[in-house]
């Protein structure tokens, strides 16, 4: 369909009808904006528009020394923040050749399955009420909660932690730790199954999602599509199999992967990894070796000069940290692989032709946290 | 069972004897206009207080807690807010259209309390054709919402609006045509008050053999979609459309959307307790006379109001559980699975009734 259409007997106009959908939209989880090209209620593209809330972040780190840009990353994707820091501090770390304890492997690992849990709690009560079951949000705080309180205890913070650094970590855990999430599981242990039965199980809630955004494995990979999103489509990607960090090689835990690509199959591999998310917790907590929480480093630590990357699985994907350095305090290039940023690419693709209150379904089973792709 | 046309003919006996006939209509017309219009926005009042609590019965919050005892004045200060606030519009709305979209929901839903009996003869207008009257008014407000999502100019509300028209006209056939028709067919009259008084035998829910109770469950997911609720809250679909068909409008004009959602709700909640379950007619249980000589004690417009809110708690209830459909869903489920088993269920119907084998 070309942009204007004049019917030449009656001279009527026909246009095509352009949606904004966001930046200010309540179904857009941040300010993402999406134009959309309708014909009726189904789409005919989708266009992303970013930049509303571009903070200019990897330029930032050009600025820093590279223990202030550790906590720059909380920023990026905010529900998993630890998992970023960790993704930095893993990078200077290798770079320096800092030997870090096993403690701290041990508390790294279990704070970043924590934070993993919290996102797909959030992601799960958010699917709910995209689809419009408003109850699941309330659902998913109330065991939310629980885990921000463990981390506002043992971190200082409930949301963006900064527990990690280079070299370890900022302090030890909380004398309460171990107690409290011991606490969490059996309580999670009672409510995921809960979610099940309010929605996973409900009619309405698969006719929603069956079939509805279908993303084949050849298209995945083409587009570069990682983490739940990728494993949905039966694609192995999963980095805390393929190049383990911290203590993940030491711990027994399935790589969740279903065949089909839709956007119950997505659903479903982020619900099957609240369950292995939970047994990686179970076989550290009681297990948490003696040590030093840090290896002492200097105040500015200066990268020797080459190129580093880390990778490590955040809750949304693979997450890259990418870092050219000059020898100087600062690096002269920082580079982060967003797993948002890959996983919206492939939104146009696989919402074409279906209706727009598929659309959200779709963005919502991609799990997409904004500040992650526009950073 | 206490005969309200004494109270009514006293009043109007009384009025009678101080003015002449044409005085006598024209007052009480204003009167039955005041106390519907007092009444109609009391029960918006209570409905989204009851709305709000359950709301947070079902989702481990507590609701409104802090205005007044168990925070009920809550929806009194919202009011007031609502009154206060500043009617913003669009410029490049059709401001005749716009302004007058709203009172198309308003009239609507007031015309039809008008023919729901509360009480043994408390009804506003006695009409034969209670029943069917109420379809028909109850219908005009479809033209409100489509009204206001085209004035609005807002290509949201004009999804919203399509969605809304589409839906309430497809759904109108299962609930008026068939789930109604099949109980009027039973009760052998469309007069709301005769409809109730047949049930003195038992609800016709439960005489009505197994072609009541499909009509009651059509009745039930038919009245959902008419009242634009979930799981068919389409028209306004917050995740999907902001606020819908709704979404231009503000302070007290968006209030009365608001409460017509709400009286909507409290209407068919009305039609499902007059046809199915009994009306104002207390709770009897066959042989227990004294249990049923207990409950002949408490007034029939009190039954009413029981039985009507047991019907509305099961809407929010709905509301706060289900996911929403999907625009083709909806009428999927109405065109292939409600409208030919409803149309089947009226044959079956028919047949029971031709039969005598109603209880």
């Amino acid at each position: 369909m070309t942009t204007t259409e004049i019917d030449n007997n009656t001279g009527l106009v026909t246009q095509e009808y352009k949606i904004n959908m966001g930046p200010q939209h309540p179904a857009a989880h941040g300010v993402l904006r999406l134009v959309l090209t309708l014909n009726g209620e189904i789409i005919e593209k989708v266009e992303p528009d970013l930049g509303y809330i571009h903070r200019g972040i990897e330029k930032m780190t050009e600025r820093d020394t590279y223990k202030q840009i550790v906590h720059l990353t909380d920023r990026l994707d905010y529900l998993s923040s630890h998992i970023n820091n960790e993704a930095v501090c893993l990078a200077v770390e290798n770079a320096l050749e800092i030997e870090v304890s096993d403690r701290v492997k041990v508390i790294r690992t279990i704070i970043g399955e924590l934070t993993r849990l919290a996102s797909h709690q959030l992601w799960w009560g958010v699917m709910g009420m995209d689809i419009g079951a408003l109850t699941t949000f309330m659902y998913a705080f109330r065991d939310r909660e629980l885990i921000n309180d463990i981390m506002e205890e043992t971190c200082g913070t409930r949301l963006t932690m900064n527990y990690n650094k280079p070299g370890g970590l900022m302090f030890d855990i909380h004398p309460n730790f171990q107690k409290r999430v011991k606490e969490f599981i059996k309580q999670f242990k009672v409510s995921l199954p809960e979610y099940n039965t309010l929605l996973s199980g409900n009619v309405i809630f698969k006719k929603r999602l069956q079939g509805i955004g279908y993303m084949s494995k050849e298209d995945a990979i083409a587009y570069g599509v990682s983490g739940p999103s990728a494993r949905g489509s039966n694609i192995s990607c999963d980095v805390r199999k393929i190049h383990p960090y911290s203590a993940y090689d030491k711990v027994d835990f399935k790589e969740i992967l279903i065949e089909g690509g839709d956007s119950y199959d997505r659903y479903m591999v982020r619900m099957f990894e609240m369950e292995e998310s939970m047994k990686i917790i179970e076989q550290l907590i009681d297990n948490i070796p003696e040590g030093d929480f840090e290896t002492k480093t200097s105040a500015i630590l200066k990268l020797p000069k080459g190129e580093y990357y880390q990778k490590v699985e955040s809750a949304r994907g693979e997450f890259g940290v990418f870092i050219v350095s000059d020898g100087k305090k600062s690096p002269y290039r920082m580079k982060f692989r967003s797993p948002g940023f890959a996983n919206l690419s492939i939104l146009d693709k696989i919402s074409r032709g279906h209706k727009i209150a598929d659309l959200v379904a779709i963005m919502s089973s991609l799990d997409f946290v904004i500040p992650d792709i526009d950073r | 069972m206490y005969d309200f046309s004494k109270i009514t003919g006293a009043i109007h006996n009384w009025l009678s004897s101080i003015m002449p006939d044409l005085g006598v209509i024209i007052t009480e017309w204003v009167l039955i206009g005041v106390v519907f219009l007092a009444f109609f926005a009391l029960l918006g009042l209570i409905l989204v207080y009851a709305e709000r609590r359950i709301a947070g019965f079902f989702q481990f919050r507590l609701g409104p807690n802090r205005v007044g005892p168990f925070g009920m004045f809550q929806t009194v200060a919202d009011t007031v807010k609502l009154l206060l606030k500043e009617l913003v519009g669009t410029k490049e709305a059709d401001s005749f259209l716009y302004n007058l979209a709203p009172y198309f929901l308003i009239i609507a839903a007031l015309m039809s309390m008008a023919v729901i009996p509360y009480g043994f003869n408390l009804v506003a207008y006695d009409v034969n054709i209670g029943l069917f009257f109420m379809m028909a008014v109850s219908s005009i407000g479809v033209i409100g919402i489509l009204l206001a999502g085209w004035s609005s100019n807002n290509k949201y509300s004009m999804i919203g609006a399509i969605r809304s028209s589409a839906i309430i006209i497809s759904y109108e056939l299962s609930l008026g045509l068939s789930s109604v028709l099949a109980m009027v067919l039973l009760a052998g009259t469309l007069n709301m008050n005769e409809i109730v008084m047949s049930q003195q035998a038992g609800w016709w829910l439960f005489r009505g053999h197994i072609p009541a109770i499909i009509a009651f469950i059509v009745f039930i997911i038919t009245g959902t979609a008419e009242t634009n609720r979930v799981p068919f809250d389409l028209t306004e679909a917050e995740s999907e459309l902001g606020a819908g068909f709704h979404a231009e409008y503000s302070g007290i004009k968006f209030a009365f959307f608001f409460l017509a959602e709400f009286v909507n709700m409290f209407i068919i909640s009305a039609i499902a307790v007059t046809v199915f379950l009994g009306g104002w007619l207390p709770i009897h249980i066959p042989f227990w006379d004294g249990f049923n000589g207990i409950m002949d004690y408490i007034p029939g417009p009190i039954w009413f109001m029981i039985k009507t809110s047991i019907v509305i708690f099961i809407l929010m209830w709905f509301r706060w559980t289900f996911p929403r459909l999907r625009i083709d869903q909806v009428l999927t489920l109405e065109w292939k699975y409600l409208l030919p088993i409803s149309l089947v269920n009226l044959i079956l119907m028919a047949f029971v009734v031709m039969m005598g084998w109603v209880f």
